[in-house]
């Protein structure tokens, strides 16, 4: 037997708190073994399965011109109107703190960590913890073909904002092609009846197997830190292997499953058109992906942290703009910067309308996702990393009320992700280190 | 040179410092080694292994998951990466892709030392034989039983599953190419008999240090059988070994890799120009740039066996068509490159004044002073620049409205800034020295209509242009030691230990008394005790994170 097919979990396993100590004291676990066998639905026949995804953007918002400041409701100002047909799927954060323990504010980078890890780094490129994703990837992410599904629109795979440790980035993919083939390709389909019939996929997942086996020799000869290193090669392999056994004993698709075309190869790049056309392409494989349930979870970046987004032929990029445009007095505003904010945000909605087209049951992919969306800093001209933006965006299976405002006066940010894990049934009690520790959830959202 | 000599001999002769003892001593001064390190082969290391086990045809289409650059290399960052599901996922890709292609008709003739009994069938005996003598070199040692065990078992299911010999071949090469033993450089130490106090890396973890310093590639099977032999442990083998190395064509690939990790140029392959604000600046100059400089640092520093100090002003390069058509001049031989010198009164000096620098370190559609004096203080003088800090107020800079037409007239608004100014002091006099050169690396004498200042002054020497930068960092001690600690991290794959001050020391005494020259520097690296001395594993902290 493959060394990747462990001892199934139970229920009964869960009820007993027997998930490594983890759950004792906690709500229980929304896991995936609470899901019918066909993974189309929970054992209550609720639909499933819930999806989680990040999506990164750059450069804040300009104050006082994104979100309407009354709480009572959310209403969306010029910077974020392409949100507002989206507003009743949306829940805006704002004024939630990302406190700094002392530590400098490395600027384009603290906040973002902060947001992901409820830490703050202690040096530039810091990645103190892993990130949400990763920690909700660990827990709903097995069952599916691929575990994550993480993509950028810059054209550089280093510009992600996902990763178990400052060392172990996950690259996003930057080519609509390139994922195309890797979700839909010939060998790469899991609901491509000729993929599950393909020999080959049985002598890879020996192949696999055959490298897991050389894990206890090999790691007797490492210390502690370098077999933590190769702790994770090796599960990437376990993981591997389970990808070959999903597709080969396939996944329930839903009914929208669609195989997608594929898309032309277009140029990648930071030109702000390309950007879009990648941003654009990639979502609608994605939601495609997610449909088909090659994946539960995924990462988009939209823009890089000094984004360099730019119009052809201007000199300034979208970062550079932030700081070195002069704020035009009478709009009260950069209007250059605040060009590209209205671009980023349209390519939000774009994400979300993506969402809300394929249809699950009596509701949407959207209603089935949680999206959790957040910027870097609030206002890139400063620096700022207080109030930065956060959005959930979906209603996670019917588990998140939206359409609201939600005001932190202040509370630190790891609030929203600790809500966001709860959400999506991670057994987490507290999250964060220092000043970000939280054990409050933001119950407002909550169903 | 001189003043340099100078300057060390009268310490030498005044202090009495342990560190400055070791320095002005002959021999090499004792060190207190570092832990062994695990590295992850890096992309070119992988294509350069696979190029020189099975030879160039084999194609390695695929993409590898970035390292991060740790402690100004990523042969640093290689000690401390993983590998990511999705890089497992590209790395099983591209083994599949390699074993095919090695057992494909064609390349098993060459590459399979044996024929089956039967080709429908499996064969343990030929397929032992080939996974001894590849393996050997895939895992950089000798083999022991249960390394074969494995991709053997495979091999002989798989080829009775297929009933093709070379097509079960082929998973028992796949597991071998996504092996850790393949993918990351494993050193192991072992008791050094002459010092109780320190152990030494074994002969074949030298021998992979030895050959990815000097080649970027896993050891050949002469360099091998020396480490089997236990020729690696002693003066004479040591030294013959890196004499052959060093005097190989691949010294020019180790060489090579040295210098696009020191200069960062593997920022090459995300570097994006606006062709509309500069239509000469496409794809195929920026892709001969990055060669530009290392066509020029390998002419310096290894065919002419140059001072090292030369390559900050020497006019001569290699010159493409596409480059020609940025830097506005002639190039000689259409379609190749040809050699080529810049005149004596021109602005180009040094490689700092290459495209490869003054448009790598600029934005898109503009030049940068700023991103360009970082380069210079980082990667060529190894001076940490602090980060900006997190609350700048930029109004003053670069306004559009602005009446400051030049860099210069904008960041000195800037410098008004008493946070900004303590980090622009470092590196906007160098930056701006390069203001004749556009956000492409074109030349131009105005901005915006004004006339371009660009003199200004390094630690001290001030210059009035861009050759007089070059030389100011020609005659500046840092750049020398520069060099010196980043070829030692280098070969080592690790930062430097603290243990290892009087050891850098000495080496940039000695690297002065060679005439500055990379040559004897790199063997005196590769032949060093420094080199091997492994002390005792440093526990690290591990990550956190929900509970």
């Amino acid at each position: 037997m493959s060394f990747l097919i462990k001892k199934p979990v139970t229920r009964r396993a869960v009820l007993r708190g027997a998930m490594g100590g983890t759950t004792l004291g906690v709500a229980l676990p929304f896991l995936d073994c609470f899901l019918s066998d066909s993974g189309r639905a929970l054992a209550s026949g609720a639909p499933l399965p819930v999806r989680f995804g990040t999506w990164f953007w750059s450069m804040g918002h300009t104050p006082n011109h994104a979100v309407h400041p009354d709480a009572s409701k959310l209403a969306f100002l010029e910077e974020c109107q392409s949100l507002t047909p989206h507003a009743a799927h949306i829940n805006y954060f704002g004024q939630f703190n990302s406190p700094l323990d002392g530590r400098p504010n490395h600027v384009h980078h603290t906040g973002w960590v902060s947001c992901r890890t409820a830490t703050a780094p202690i040096a530039p490129g810091d990645i103190p913890a892993p990130t949400i994703d990763v920690l909700v990837s660990d827990a709903i992410g097995g069952s599916t073909r691929f575990k994550s599904i993480d993509m950028t629109c810059t054209g550089n795979p280093r510009d992600s904002f996902t990763a178990r440790n400052t060392h172990s980035r996950n690259a996003g993919e930057v080519s609509p092609l390139a994922l195309y083939t890797r979700l839909f390709g010939a060998s790469g389909d899991a609901n491509n009846a000729a993929a599950k019939a393909d020999p080959d996929l049985m002598l890879q997942q020996s192949v696999l197997s055959g490298i897991g086996d050389q894990r206890q020799r090999f790691e007797r000869r490492l210390g502690a830190a370098d077999r933590a290193r190769l702790d994770e090669y090796f599960t990437s392999i376990r993981q591997l292997e389970n990808q070959l056994a999903v597709q080969q004993r396939g996944v329930p698709a839903g009914a929208a499953c669609v195989r997608p075309v594929a898309p032309q190869d277009g140029p990648i790049g930071l030109e702000i058109p390309v950007a879009q056309a990648n941003h654009d392409a990639m979502s609608q494989l994605l939601v495609m992906a997610l449909a088909c349930n090659q994946t539960r979870v995924f990462n988009m970046a939209f823009n890089n942290a000094l984004s360099s987004l730019r119009r052809p032929g201007t000199a300034y990029t979208h970062h550079t703009l932030t700081h070195e445009e002069a704020v035009d007095q009478k709009l009260g505003y950069q209007p250059e910067a605040f060009w590209f904010n209205c671009r980023v945000m349209e390519a939000l909605a774009g994400f979300i309308d993506k969402f809300t087209r394929v249809k699950e049951g009596p509701g949407t992919l959207l209603d089935n996702t949680l999206i959790f969306a957040h910027a870097e800093t609030s206002y890139a001209k400063l620096h700022a990393v207080d109030n930065i933006p956060v959005m959930m965006i979906g209603k996670a299976g019917g588990r998140l009320k939206t359409g609201h405002h939600i005001i932190g006066h202040g509370d630190p940010i790891s609030r929203i992700g600790l809500t966001a894990m709860q959400v999506m049934g991670l057994p987490v009690e507290k999250w964060g280190t220092g000043s970000q520790q939280t054990s409050k959830t933001i119950t407002e959202i909550l169903v | 040179m001189m003043r340099v000599r100078s300057r060390l001999a009268l310490i030498c002769s005044l202090l009495s410092g342990a560190s400055l003892l070791a320095a002005c001593s002959r021999s090499e001064p004792p060190t207190t080694g570092a832990p062994v390190t695990v590295r992850r082969l890096t992309e070119a290391q992988y294509r350069n292994a696979v190029a020189d086990i099975f030879g160039n045809q084999i194609v390695v289409a695929g993409r590898f998951d970035p390292i991060v650059r740790t402690a100004g290399l990523l042969a640093v960052g290689a000690g401390r990466a993983t590998i990511t599901p999705f890089g497992v996922e590209r790395f099983a890709a591209l083994a599949h892709s390699i074993a095919r292609q090695v057992v494909a008709p064609g390349n098993r003739e060459l590459l399979i030392p044996c024929q089956p009994a039967a080709p429908a069938a499996g064969d343990d005996g030929c397929a032992t034989l080939f996974f001894q003598q590849a393996g050997r070199l895939l895992y950089r040692r000798a083999l022991r039983p249960d390394d074969i065990a494995t991709p053997l078992k495979i091999a002989r299911a798989a080829a009775a599953a297929r009933q093709d010999f070379y097509g079960g071949l082929a998973y028992g090469l796949q597991v071998m190419l996504t092996s850790p033993e393949f993918l990351f450089i494993t050193e192991n130490a072992e008791a050094d008999p002459a010092n109780k106090d320190v152990r030494r890396l074994d002969g074949f973890s030298r021998a992979s240090r030895l050959s990815f310093m000097l080649w970027n590639t896993t050891p050949d099977s002469t360099l091998l059988a020396a480490a089997e032999q236990g020729e690696l442990a002693g003066q004479d083998g040591l030294e013959q070994q890196v004499d052959r190395m060093m005097g190989s064509a691949r010294f020019k690939q180790g060489v090579r890799a040295f210098f696009t990790d020191m200069l960062s140029l593997d920022d090459f392959s995300t570097l994006e120009k606006d062709t509309l604000i500069y239509p000469a600046f496409g794809l195929a100059a920026a892709e001969d740039s990055r060669e530009q400089v290392l066509r020029t640092l390998i002419d310096e520093l290894v065919t002419r066996d140059s001072d090292y100090r030369d390559i900050f002003t020497t006019r001569r390069t290699f010159m493409t068509v596409p480059l020609g058509m940025v830097y506005r001049v002639p190039a000689t031989r259409p379609g190749g490159w040809a050699p080529f010198e810049f005149a004596a009164d021109d602005p180009r000096a040094g490689i700092q004044t290459q495209l490869s620098f003054v448009a790598l370190h600029s934005h898109p559609g503009k030049s940068s002073p700023t991103l360009r004096g970082k380069a210079i203080r980082e990667l060529l003088l190894c001076q940490k620049v602090p980060d900006p800090p997190g609350n700048v107020n930029f109004d003053n800079f670069n306004n559009p409205n602005s009446p400051n037409k030049t860099a210069r007239l904008r960041l000195a608004a800037h410098a008004t800034d008493p946070a900004c100014a303590g980090c622009h002091k470092l590196m906007d006099p160098i930056g701006l020295a390069l203001e004749n050169f556009d956000g492409a690396g074109q030349i131009r004498l105005t901005e915006n209509g004004e006339r371009i200042d660009a003199s200004g002054d390094l630690n001290g020497i001030k210059f009035a242009d861009a050759r007089g930068l070059g030389q100011a960092m020609r005659e500046d001690p840092a750049a020398t030691s520069c060099v010196v600690r980043r070829a030692y991290t280098y070969a080592a794959g690790r930062p430097i230990d603290k243990g290892e001050r009087d050891w850098l020391a000495y080496l940039e005494q000695s690297f002065a008394d060679d005439g500055y020259r990379l040559r004897p520097l790199l063997r005196r690296i590769a032949l060093s005790n420094a080199l091997q001395t492994i002390s005792k594993l440093k526990p690290e902290p591990r990550a956190g994170g929900a509970t």
